[in-house]
């Protein structure tokens, strides 16, 4: 089974519909019917799962939040990648910074990601999140979240568009799949 | 019919509007030297100048009196004005819902003198106090809550006057090693550059080929 895993890189990139995508189906699906059970990679299942469930911490800031809301909304619909808001740190994967984060702000957005349970990843949103933007020489901006939390990904504009949003998770699961690492480090 | 809706007589000295009536009538309600001047902003704006010492008295009387009625304080901000005497402004926008006129009154202080607190006359104004104190400095006298209201804890100097440096003095940043939020002197990567904005974009009036769409913008200006 290993095997045919190397073959097609299952999880490496998604199979798109036809033959191929068919082919693996069927074969997971009679050894399931034939042994009840399918034999598969720790670690590929383990990327599978988390990048299937990417649930993301509510960190809207400012007005980024709302092409944010419109990601999550049925147009985008950010739920059919298994991207369910969460109101609790304890309970999400990824923290979306969106919008312009403040000296104010800045100890409670460390405590936040702090309380975030391993592994756990960061897309700053937007001009501001990611190097102050419009604010950059103000006296009351940090010029960039990433100096205060480690980031994963950078969706650029003022705002993004939900678009832009929906692809920088979408570069985030690839990131996943290609670190392919139990833990994280 | 249309040639006689058009204005052909000059206008002769109107009398007073609603406004110029509502200014006149609140110096006259008060004693000599209590307002220093009054007068109508763009033909919607009331303002009076008042002396900062006589403001409960006048304020009160804003409130109570019928002819003025002013129930609400809608709004309450500074002005720096670096290059006078007393360097700030305090302008309270005041609005009366049932006579449904406004009205601007505008005091004068300095950093160190204290503007009565209008908060026993209009409780609404705690806040607006607050952001005048924290944004300028200006202290209000008998405002039993003064406390900063929008910068950061523990912030030092009053961001919106004009000697403030924009990049204020510290940044914050994580220090993995203290496992906090740290601050720091700022450290710019690259000065604050103060772009001219006279563009050859922005004096081009007219687009080559756009002569038609902008010929009415022309002729008016």
């Amino acid at each position: 089974m290993s095997s045919t895993n190397d073959q097609i890189a299952w999880n490496q990139q998604p199979l798109p519909a036809g033959a191929a995508q068919k082919s693996v189906i069927d074969s997971v699906t009679g050894e399931i019917e034939d042994k009840g059970f399918v034999v598969a990679n720790l670690d590929k299942i383990v990327n599978w799962a988390r990048t299937g469930s990417l649930w993301p911490m509510t960190f809207g800031l400012a007005c980024c939040a709302v092409p944010m809301i419109h990601a999550y909304m049925p147009r985008y619909d950010l739920d059919r990648f298994g991207v369910i808001p969460r109101g609790s740190p304890r309970q999400s994967d990824v923290m979306i910074v969106a919008g312009t984060l403040t000296n104010k702000m800045a100890p409670a957005l460390r405590k936040v990601y702090d309380q975030m349970a391993e592994p756990r990843y960061v897309i700053s949103m937007g001009s501001c999140a990611n190097g102050g933007g419009y604010y950059h020489y103000s006296y009351s901006v940090v010029r960039g979240c990433d100096r205060v939390v480690p980031v994963d990904v950078y969706v650029p504009g003022c705002p993004p568009t939900s678009e832009a949003l929906v692809y920088g998770i979408l570069q985030l699961q690839k990131k996943i799949r290609r670190t392919g690492s139990i833990l994280r480090g | 019919m249309a040639d006689e809706t058009l204005p052909t007589e000059i206008a002769e000295p109107a009398p007073l509007t609603a406004l110029e009536q509502l200014v006149a009538d609140v110096i006259a309600a008060v004693p000599a030297g209590v307002i220093a001047s009054g007068r109508v902003v763009r033909g919607a704006e009331a303002e009076i100048f008042a002396a900062r010492d006589a403001l409960p008295a006048l304020m009160t009387m804003l409130r109570d009196d019928p002819r003025f009625a002013f129930n609400q304080c809608v709004d309450l901000c500074g002005v720096d004005w670096p290059g006078r005497a007393e360097r700030f402004e305090v302008v309270y926008n005041l609005l009366s819902l049932q006579l449904n006129h406004r009205l601007r009154v505008v005091i004068t202080t300095d950093a160190a003198t204290p503007v009565p607190s209008v908060v026993s006359i209009w409780a609404s104004a705690t806040w607006y106090e607050r952001e005048a104190w924290d944004m300028y400095g200006i202290v209000f006298e008998g405002q039993p809550d003064l406390r900063r209201i929008l910068t950061d804890y523990g912030f030092e100097g009053h961001p919106l006057r004009k000697d403030f440096p924009l990049t204020g003095f510290v940044e914050v940043r994580y220090d993995p090693e203290r496992q906090a939020v740290v601050y720091e002197p700022v450290k710019l990567q690259q000065d604050f550059r103060n772009f001219d904005f006279l563009s050859p974009w922005e004096g081009m009036t007219t687009l080559p080929g756009d002569e038609k769409v902008h010929l009415n913008r022309i002729t008016r200006e």
